[in-house]
């Protein structure tokens, strides 16, 4: 054998057995347990921390409004859509408190109108529908149906019952204005139900003395507006057109 | 072989694919040996895993599950809470060039010209269309990893950092990876990105951690429409299953073969 | 930015250092390839080159791994690839015949090639440079005629592995971007043949550029045989070269696949300087012409003879004009597979950067370190022969 050949065989050898050599010292312990990688890599995905707990985990303390929402039109959007994550909650109920939105900001994200959005899926018009007025106001989130305005009144009075769902005095049934007897139903012309006649009965709500709460615009019916009856200038139906 | 056997309840159709997918496995194993895997076996350079041996380390009946997604276009609203769950839930830096899902828009006009947007995955929202009135169609559509039956981010991956798990969720093994980025240029779907902190390639786990735990992951937890349902693809009473039997189920770029567990029911022909 | 990207497609991932890589491995086997036209197809002219090919395809071998190394998130796990190779992976196996490559081809050529001289060098030297040749000789000091004549056919017999090796070399590359089925501008079964021709044509162009250069510097006269000869391999390399990238061209435009909008707005837009000014016009069109009229490549002596100065001239402008184009081949294909999103509804943009671990001042610098490797192999294993000895032609 030439002289080149044991001395070239001897270095590749010391290449080759350096390789296998690292291989075994480097290669971790599971490589190749399951497929072509390290087995141990999924312990330390599965490690990873919960941030959501899952609905399932909010029942268990929450019971009747998880109930409630099971029945209502978000039935699908579970607990933790709009309350955030909350695994830290369900570890320390009492010091980490999951976020409950009471502002309008949260509910235009889902239902602002867009047209991209579905057919049929509830949008409003931002600008008019209840402007400023918080969306927890007249919609409970865990059973979101609107008020809704008795068919026996919209059944004639469509129109104004649809002004009157977003305005804010949707919430207001029609008979608080209006006292109907049974007859408007059978004979409306003739009996017409009543409607307020004095200022004073918008400062029921309106006056500056009276206890209803903060969002209700409150005026001096002393100075606001003199000599003109109230729904001279406003639409009770749709009170913020002016 | 961690791909995951086919559904039992396919069609004849998927049959046929399966047949060409095994034909195709089996080049693969032929061209392997052709290329010198034999000597490197040889060498003790890769190990095979012994027979059976996938089998009893997953012993954890993780073997019986194949996990994947099913996705209702119709029902997605862009909300994106899917997103922000996710970029939550699993640490995703909030940049808005990271995702693991995301929302994209589509915006058909009248003339068929295309506009598709997704401003930071859709988490701002989406702003007001210009003349939006003169639509053909418009809708969203969530993104995340297709978790291939056929994965090319796993084919291409030099040191086997990512890979399938006995249950068909393709992973990342962040303190493998060399950071070569040759997965995320092999991922029709863009769905891999670059970890700026770790310097590792990073994507969708299925939210791995949850769903060992019997969770769903976080984006199918918060979808408010439940555009998004997570199941398995063999299992019957699942509500994937439910989902995969009354709609007509598409998945994206088929041509590709990468076989995604992706599943987009009422998907338009203009989403790639 | 113009028109949709996936959100994740913000970052371009892969950027002027894996730009430079395929350069720089193609040179290597392009080199190769050209010191192997001496050894095995018997093409004497171009003998004055075939050492200097050898270590030149050396040295930007050794110098090839490192704009990768510099580009890896985790360049510490690199060693990864040799432990637990995917064998699904293109890029896996191709540490492998990189390997292959360094340690079994060129390593072991210019050993053998250079035994003889290293032995000699050795007992002429004194002090380290006697024991540092000796340790290149590997101790293995056998003069004899035999022993000679044992270098001499193990050299062939390796240039006759290493051919197929070379193309191996850089077929392999081209069949890491040709292989990513998700990319329409990279999956091509062209990419790994159009790779490797415009390896040789690189490898060829800078040997001649190389030849040229190193022997102005050691006041000896060109030999116009050689350059010739290169010249001449130079055109024909191109010739196949050009046709097979624009068969690509034409095979894509005339199937028109869904990818054809996004690709032609990309090269209309993003690619005109790099793709039609660089590399089909100033890097394939101009030298093409140039080398047809000039060199024996059509017609023995050329179309217009020409005296030799301006001949060496055109020749040398026309292998630097090569090397940008092939440059801008490289440029082309490695981003501009990324400027298109793959939803093939937009185009992205990529911005280099001038200092950084992906910047322009370390390409630079990494195209520099071959040079610098070079200039020491050189003044370790002169690749001449004694002073003496040269005879022009």
């Amino acid at each position: 054998m030439p002289q080149q050949v044991p001395r070239l065989i001897a270095v590749f050898v010391v290449a080759l057995a350096a390789l296998i050599g690292a291989r075994m010292a480097l290669v971790p312990d599971t490589f190749g347990d399951l497929g072509h990688y390290r087995a141990a890599a999924v312990d330390s995905i599965t490690a990873h921390p919960k941030k959501y707990a899952g609905h399932a985990e909010c029942s268990l303390c929450h019971g009747p409004i998880a109930e409630q929402r099971l029945t209502s039109n978000h039935r699908t959007v579970t607990c933790e859509v709009c309350h955030g994550p909350a695994a830290q909650h369900t570890t320390a109920p009492m010091d980490i408190k999951p976020t409950a939105p009471r502002e309008r900001g949260l509910c235009p994200l889902c239902h602002s109108y867009n047209p991209s959005r579905p057919t049929g899926f509830p949008q409003i018009d931002e600008v008019a529908h209840n402007p400023l007025t918080p969306c927890i106001t007249c919609h409970d989130p865990h059973a979101p149906e609107p008020p809704e305005v008795p068919e026996e009144c919209s059944a004639c009075h469509g129109q104004i019952a649809r002004q009157k769902a977003v305005s804010h005095h949707t919430n207001l049934q029609c008979t608080v204005c209006h006292e109907a007897r049974e007859e408007h139903k059978v004979n409306p012309r003739a009996n017409r139900p009543s409607k307020p006649v004095q200022r004073s009965f918008c400062g029921v709500c309106h006056a500056q003395d009276d206890l209803s709460g903060e969002r209700i615009p409150q005026i001096d019916l002393r100075s606001h507006g003199e000599p003109y009856m109230c729904w001279q200038c406003h639409y009770p139906h749709r009170p913020e057109s002016g | 072989m961690t791909v995951p056997e086919q559904p039992e309840t396919v069609t004849e159709g998927e049959r046929a694919t399966d047949g060409a997918v095994d034909r195709r496995q089996f080049l693969t194993e032929a061209l392997n040996v052709a290329a010198g895997a034999a000597p490197l076996v040889i060498l003790g350079v890769v190990r095979i895993p012994a027979a059976g041996a996938q089998e009893a380390a997953g012993a954890v009946d993780q073997d019986e599950h194949n996990y994947a997604m099913g996705i209702d276009v119709n029902k997605c609203i862009g909300c994106a809470r899917c997103v922000v769950a996710c970029k939550t839930e699993n640490d995703v830096p909030d940049d808005p060039e990271f995702f693991n899902t995301w929302i994209e828009r589509y915006v058909i006009r009248p003339n068929g010209e295309v506009e598709v947007d997704s401003p930071n995955g859709g988490i701002d929202g989406f702003p007001p269309l210009d003349e939006e009135t003169d639509l053909r169609r418009s809708f969203f559509v969530p993104k995340l990893c297709n978790h291939c039956a056929s994965p090319p981010c796993v084919q291409v991956c030099p040191v086997g950092a990512t890979f399938t798990t006995v249950d068909g969720v393709v992973l990342v093994d962040d303190e493998y990876c060399i950071g070569c980025r040759y997965c995320i240029q092999a991922c029709p779907y863009g769905a891999r990105w670059m970890h700026p902190e770790k310097h590792v390639a990073a994507k969708c786990t299925f939210c791995y951690h949850r769903v060992v735990d019997g969770l769903v992951p976080a984006c199918v937890e918060v979808c408010p429409t439940g555009a998004r349902i997570f199941g398995e693809v063999e299992r019957l009473a699942t509500p994937l299953a439910r989902f995969m039997r009354f709609n007509d189920v598409q998945v994206l770029k088929p041509h590709l073969n990468t076989r995604p567990k992706a599943y987009y029911a009422n998907l338009d022909g203009e989403v790639r | 930015m113009q028109g949709f990207i996936y959100p994740n497609e913000f970052e371009l991932h892969w950027g002027l250092l894996v730009v430079l890589y395929p350069y720089i491995t193609g040179l290597v086997a392009g080199a190769f390839i050209l010191a192997s036209l001496e050894r095995v197809f018997n093409v004497k002219e171009v003998q004055p080159t075939y050492r200097l090919a050898l270590l030149t395809a050396l040295a930007f071998l050794l110098v090839a791994p490192l704009p990768l190394l510099a580009h890896l998130g985790h360049p510490e796990r690199s060693y990864e690839i040799f432990l637990t190779p995917n064998r699904q992976s293109a890029m896996a196996m191709f540490g492998f015949v990189y390997a292959w490559y360094l340690a079994v081809v060129l390593l072991l050529e210019i050993w053998f090639d250079y035994r003889q001289d290293m032995v000699l060098w050795a007992r002429q030297s004194t002090g380290l440079k006697k024991w540092v040749y000796y340790a290149l000789a590997l101790g293995s000091t056998d003069l004899s005629e035999k022993a000679l004549k044992f270098d001499d056919s193990a050299g062939r017999w390796i240039t006759v592995i290493g051919i197929p090796s070379a193309f191996l070399l850089h077929g392999y590359v081209g069949f890491i971007f040709g292989s990513i089925k998700a990319n329409p501008w990279w999956s091509s079964v062209l990419m790994p043949v159009v790779f490797l021709f415009s390896a040789m044509v690189s490898g060829i162009a800078l040997v001649l550029v190389l030849y040229m250069i190193t022997t102005m510097f050691r006041w000896r006269r060109i030999d116009m045989a050689c350059l010739d000869k290169l010249a001449q391999f130079l055109f024909y390399a191109m010739v196949v070269d050009f046709s097979l990238e624009m068969l690509d061209f034409i095979h894509r435009l005339y199937e028109s696949e869904e990818s054809i909008e996004i690709l032609g707005q990309m090269i209309e837009s993003r690619l005109f300087i790099s793709l039609i000014v660089l590399q089909i016009f100033m890097g394939s069109v101009v030298p093409l012409v140039a080398l047809g009229l000039v060199s024996p490549g059509l017609r023995k002596g050329g179309f217009v003879r020409v005296p030799p100065e301006l001949k060496q001239f055109v020749y040398f402008t026309a292998a630097v004009l090569v090397q940008i184009g092939i440059f801008s081949i490289r440029w082309n294909v490695v981003i501009g597979g990324q400027l298109f999103s793959k939803s093939l509804r937009g185009l992205t943009v990529y911005k280099v950067e001038l200092l950084g671990l992906e910047g322009l001042a370390m390409t630079i610098g990494l195209l520099a370190l071959p040079f610098v490797i070079l200039w020491v192999l050189v003044k370790l294993l002169p690749p001449w022969q004694s002073d003496e000895e040269v005879a022009p032609a």
